[in-house]
């Protein structure tokens, strides 16, 4: 199943999570097992509910799991580490800060000097085509703008991995395929290991190397689907034969615990 | 589409001109009301309500009172501010802190200040010193509740982005929590002035030697009504100056908020 042996990056072991409520424990994922390999873009799926924006902020350390542990290059996480980079789905830009201090912010903490800043800051806004924009504020972006400075300042910190909560659910559908095109390109040039939740299928099996389809609640992983879509790809890798095969697996898949949620 | 065309012609008058339009309607409205009977008696001849500024100032009690005034409104307001701010973040940090001080903040909030004024003045003897305690609790309390609303309402995925770019506790609070709450802040300030200044009377009911709020209760007691009004007038001049000051601070320090009312 799994091709050749590459490093693994990430190893999630044996997570729970509950949450206590007034009606009893809720259990949001139960035994959750898998290893993320170095260059891997891994996109999570699954009906809402399932835990999988859980399973992602204990990976980024902003959540204690109940039980089991994640390890990153080796090292348990405990939480937060700028080891592990985070996309939110809502853009999570500071207000007050123009976009070439948005993607600063990190860096300065960092203890990076002057030039280096500069140098990073110029090279992500080139990367995600908005070095136009460095002294605007973020209330003067549009959406998807929002979301590509996020994106860089991610991609600036030059972390292990990179974790991604939805980060497209909020844009309209064009601007939505446009940051999934930019996406692949960044990617395929850089290999950065990926995390990237998500609930559009198409967006799964577009970027990933490796779909992992979650059950309902309890969480679990139901099935991990490898995309055997070579790269490059781009929007036309939608309408391809293989694309629709894994989409309507994968579709039957997510449907059949959709179903189970209503119930 | 009638209205619509009546707002362009509205809107081709500039703002300053509107302004200078709103004080003719007031002046002239003040001038009917002058030739009435009784309310002649509260609304004074404009031309003898300008007249007491120089009457005022004869007597040596204008700018007496007004800066006497202002040293209390000030001073109250600065302690208000200094100590609210620590007050107000300590409260939204530590739920403990909350849960002991908000109930008697919105308790103590409620009363008119002009009931504890005797209570104070027992407490520490009449001068400037009760004034300034006075205006200090009022503007305290609701700066202390305007502020913490702010920092309990900062968006919760900015203190999670800031972490996970590598914020620790001080970084958050110096980057993150303050700059979020510097709407709420200014706000706190805009009601705080207000505050001070509406407060004024009960502050200066201490057995204040001068002082506006004092003055216009003396005024009363002669029936001086063209410097009373006048010394409300001024009451309200300073309110507006001060609130003119914050709107140029508010679009220096908040100028990267997404609603911006103008």
């Amino acid at each position: 199943m799994a091709g050749k042996e590459g490093n693994i990056k990430v190893s999630i072991q044996g997570i729970e999570k509950r949450y206590h409520t007034r009606n009893g424990d809720v259990v949001a994922l139960n035994g959750v097992d898998f290893n993320i390999k170095e260059n891997e873009f891994i996109c999570v799926i699954g009906p809402s509910g399932c835990g999988k924006s859980t399973l992602l902020n204990i990976i980024a350390g902003l959540l204690e799991p109940t039980a089991g542990q994640v390890i990153v290059d080796g090292k348990k996480v405990q939480g937060t580490g700028i080891d592990r980079g985070v996309v939110f789905q809502q853009y999570a830009l500071f207000p007050w800060l123009t976009v070439r201090k948005n993607v600063e912010f990190g860096l300065k903490l960092k203890g990076m000097d002057k030039a280096q800043r500069d140098e990073t800051v110029n090279k992500y806004l080139k990367m995600v085509e908005l070095e136009k924009f460095t002294d605007s504020y973020p209330k003067e972006l549009s959406g998807g703008m929002k979301q590509r400075v996020a994106i860089a300042r991610a991609y600036a910190m030059n972390p292990s991995v990179l974790l991604m909560d939805e980060p497209f659910g909020a844009l309209d559908a064009q601007t939505r395929t446009q940051l999934q095109t930019e996406l692949l390109k960044t990617w395929e040039e850089e290999h950065k290991t990926c995390f990237f939740v998500t609930h559009d299928i198409e967006e799964a099996i577009v970027l990933a190397t490796r779909v992992v389809i979650m059950s309902a609640r309890p969480g679990r992983i139901k099935e991990v689907v490898d995309i055997d879509i070579p790269y490059p790809r781009d929007q036309e890798t939608k309408m391809s034969e293989r694309f629709i095969e894994l989409k309507n697996h994968i579709w039957s898949q997510v449907y059949q615990e959709y179903l189970e949620v209503r119930k | 589409m009638g209205k619509k065309k009546k707002s362009d012609i509205v809107g081709k008058i500039p703002k300053g001109i509107w302004l200078l339009i709103s004080l003719a309607v007031a002046l002239i409205l003040w001038t009917i009301l002058s030739f009435g009977e009784s309310t002649g008696r509260v609304f004074p001849n404009v031309i003898l309500v300008a007249k007491s500024i120089g009457t005022m100032i004869e007597r040596g009690l204008l700018f007496e009172d007004i800066s006497s005034s202002l040293i209390s409104v000030i001073a109250g307001f600065a302690i208000g501010f200094v100590t609210s701010i620590p007050v107000a973040f300590l409260m939204a940090w530590y739920r403990p802190v909350r849960y002991i001080l908000e109930p008697w903040i919105q308790f103590i909030r409620n009363i008119p200040p002009l009931a504890y004024v005797p209570l104070v003045v027992i407490g520490v003897g009449v001068g400037r010193t009760p004034q300034i305690i006075v205006i200090w609790l009022a503007t305290f309390l609701i700066m202390t509740v305007t502020v913490f609303q702010g920092v309990i309402n900062v968006d919760e995925t900015l203190i999670k982005a800031a972490r996970v770019l590598g914020a620790n506790d001080v970084n958050l609070f110096v980057k993150v929590i303050f700059p979020a709450t510097t709407p709420f802040i200014i706000t706190a300030v805009r009601l705080g002035i207000s505050t001070a200044l509406t407060t004024l009377i009960a502050a200066e009911s201490t057995g204040a030697m001068a002082g506006l709020g004092m003055r216009i209760k003396a005024l009363s007691n002669s029936y001086e009504t063209q410097p009373m009004l006048l010394y409300i007038i001024i009451i309200g001049v300073i309110g507006m100056a001060a609130e003119k000051i914050l709107k140029v601070v508010e679009r220096k320090l908040t100028g990267w908020q997404e609603k911006r009312e103008i």
